[in-house]
């Protein structure tokens, strides 16, 4: 690691550790991690077991969340829908990450027609609320997750394709992409050794941002009953359960959707974080 | 601005095109064919019959082709027939659901920016101060809550605990016979949810817009002019500032419209709003792919409309764009 780099990490760093938020919403991150991996673990019960006798009870010593309208465990099946909810999350912004910079990247370093295509395919995509492009196509093939990673993933990568394509057109004209162009280094070393590295903070950021997003999108889907299919516990589907039972059992609404809603926001603000450490002009 | 809105509007064609294409594609991923649906639910349809059908929606020609006579027919707006039992024709389905998902966006659109501006400019000149970290958390949640989750806890709090509105649907039973001002009434207290709930949904994001384009405007040298002149903070603000700080929100309000539109499936299926939708919603169940098809075209064209009004309404208020200098 050259000097310059780590000068950049401590800086770096310093600035996200300042960040209370920032590191809460990371530290909520990791905790989400540890569960979904120690799911086994932390609960004692199995999310797909039945318990007939014990159906929609409220929350207890014994059932923390309370039970389903099957007598499932509600705290297992939510610990067990952080899987889904990782898992969708990560992969779906893989997929728009590569797919946007690999676009963004093209257009920018080629210009010209192939730019001019690609961006008015992204002004394209960008016309169609997302949510209806999404539902066509997975109920058009079926709901299965991994087709709800990847069309998520695809219907999500507009926003890095911009974002990449804008950097590396002001990155492409500094001097030491000059440089390294009048040492005479290929396009391929230019592009991956000097101009990659460079654009990739802006998208860390939107990564992470995203995997909320995505997180969003696919409860969404879950609960109108067109994502994770049940028995598989995802926090969207619980509340398909929970609308249904709405007049007698709240927990079912209530927990899911706190999970939610606390993933989301730690993403959110672990994002917000890097961005500002990264640049602490771009909030202030 | 004849020329600007002239170039403007040659720009969406090519963009109109697009949507056609990816649309037709969407619906061509379907493994079978879209004619095996209809034929399946019916099991008398004879070989004869079903080879009619295929002729009907062109199914025997190649897909160029079928591309072709899809999109000469919805130049001509023919989205063709229903798959449904009822098989009406799907812009007549449209047209009788899109006036309510209309309007209730429009509601909260205007509610949204009345409410997200006046947020975004006290947070902005009150910064760091206990109001904007009270905003901050609020925007924080507001971007974090999922918004079918808020439908269902207002559903519960407000309709199925304290009974003050109605949870479902848009009008009560026997509304036919309040009178016009009853009926309104009726329908209002009908859509207090939705509409609060298709507001909150994207206010965080225009708050926080709101408040960085002020601070931004508050930063330029013609502020401090004005300031250094004497003139009062409220002057300044309302006057210099806020004009400035408007109009980049304005074009965010054009690029929000297909968010609205895709949120309207899920508070019209939760709180059983007959719109655009629901309707969408019951499509995709039904794989009606006519329908489907003819609401993503609907939906990005309206997004095509909505950023031309934002483009337009841009233009309209700041001349630099209109006479093509620098922006």
């Amino acid at each position: 690691m050259s000097f310059r780099e780590s000068y950049f990490y401590q800086v770096f760093w310093a600035r996200f550790r300042g960040n209370r938020f920032a590191v809460a919403g990371g530290i909520t991150v990791l905790c989400l991690f540890l569960v979904s991996f120690l799911a086994h673990y932390i609960t004692p019960y199995d999310p797909d077991a039945l318990d007939l006798y014990h159906v929609l009870m409220p929350p207890s010593a014994d059932h923390w969340f309370g039970t389903d309208e099957l007598g499932r465990d509600v705290f297992t099946r939510i610990v067990f829908g952080a899987r889904i909810s990782l898992k969708v999350g990560f992969v779906a912004v893989g997929i728009a990450v590569l797919v946007g910079t690999v676009i963004g990247l093209v257009s920018a370093y080629y210009g010209g027609m192939i730019d001019a295509i690609f961006m008015r395919f992204v002004d394209i995509m960008l016309c169609f609320p997302t949510f209806f492009l999404i539902l066509a196509v997975i109920a058009i093939l079926e709901p299965s997750i991994w087709y709800i990673m990847i069309i998520i993933g695809l219907t999500g990568w507009m926003g890095v394709a911009r974002l990449v394509r804008a950097e590396v057109l002001s990155i492409r004209e500094r001097d030491y992409v000059m440089a390294a162009k009048s040492i005479g280094a290929s396009d391929m070393r230019i592009i991956f050794r000097h101009v990659l590295p460079n654009a990739l903070s802006p998208v860390l950021v939107s990564a992470t941002l995203g995997v909320a997003g995505a997180i969003l999108t696919e409860s969404a889907l879950s609960f109108l009953g067109i994502g994770v299919q049940p028995p598989t516990p995802s926090w969207g589907n619980i509340l398909t359960a929970g609308k249904d039972y709405i007049e007698f059992a709240w927990w079912l609404s209530l927990f899911p959707g706190l999970a939610i809603l606390v993933t989301v926001l730690s993403y959110n603000l672990l994002g917000e974080g890097i961005r500002d450490a990264l640049d602490p002009r771009l909030n202030r | 601005m004849g020329i600007y809105l002239l170039k403007r509007l040659l720009m969406m064609i090519p963009l109109l095109f697009g949507i056609t294409i990816i649309t037709f594609a969407v619906i061509h991923l379907a493994p079978g064919e879209p004619v095996e649906m209809q034929v399946a639910m019916n099991p008398r349809v004879s070989a004869e019959a079903r080879e009619r059908l295929r002729k009907f929606y062109d199914l025997d020609k190649p897909l160029y082709v079928q591309y072709g006579k899809w999109v000469g027919r919805l130049a001509r707006l023919d989205f063709g027939r229903s798959f449904a039992p009822d098989g009406r024709k799907v812009l007549d389905k449209i047209k009788e659901r899109i006036p309510i998902t209309l309007s209730l966006n429009i509601i909260a659109l205007l509610l949204e920016f009345g409410l997200a501006v006046p947020i975004g400019i006290f947070a902005a000149i009150r910064r760091d101060t206990p109001l904007d970290k009270g905003i901050t958390v609020f925007v924080f949640l507001g971007f974090a809550v999922p918004t079918f989750w808020l439908a269902l806890l207002l559903m519960y709090v407000f309709g199925v605990k304290l009974s003050w509105f109605p949870i479902s649907g848009l009008h009560s039973m026997g509304s036919e016979g309040m009178g016009t001002v009853g009926w309104l009434l009726d329908m209002a207290r009908h859509l207090i949810l939705p509409i609060s709930v298709a507001t909150f949904s994207s206010l965080a994001g225009l708050s926080r817009y709101m408040r960085s384009t002020m601070l931004e405007v508050i930063r330029q040298d013609y502020i401090t002019t004005a300031r250094a002149k004497g003139l009062s903070e409220r002057t300044v603000v309302f006057r210099h500032a806020l004009r400035n700080a408007l109009l980049p929100v304005i074009t965010l309000l054009g690029f929000s419209v297909p968010g609205l539109i895709g949120g309207s499936v899920i508070f019209e299926t939760i709180y059983a709003i007959p719109g655009m939708g629901q309707l969408f919603y019951m499509g995709v169940m039904a794989r009606d792919y006519p329908l489907v098809m003819g609401i993503l075209v609907i939906g990005a064209c309206l997004t095509l409309v909505g950023n031309l009004l934002a483009d337009v309404g841009y233009a309209l208020a700041d001349p630099r764009i209109r006479t093509g200098g620098a922006a």
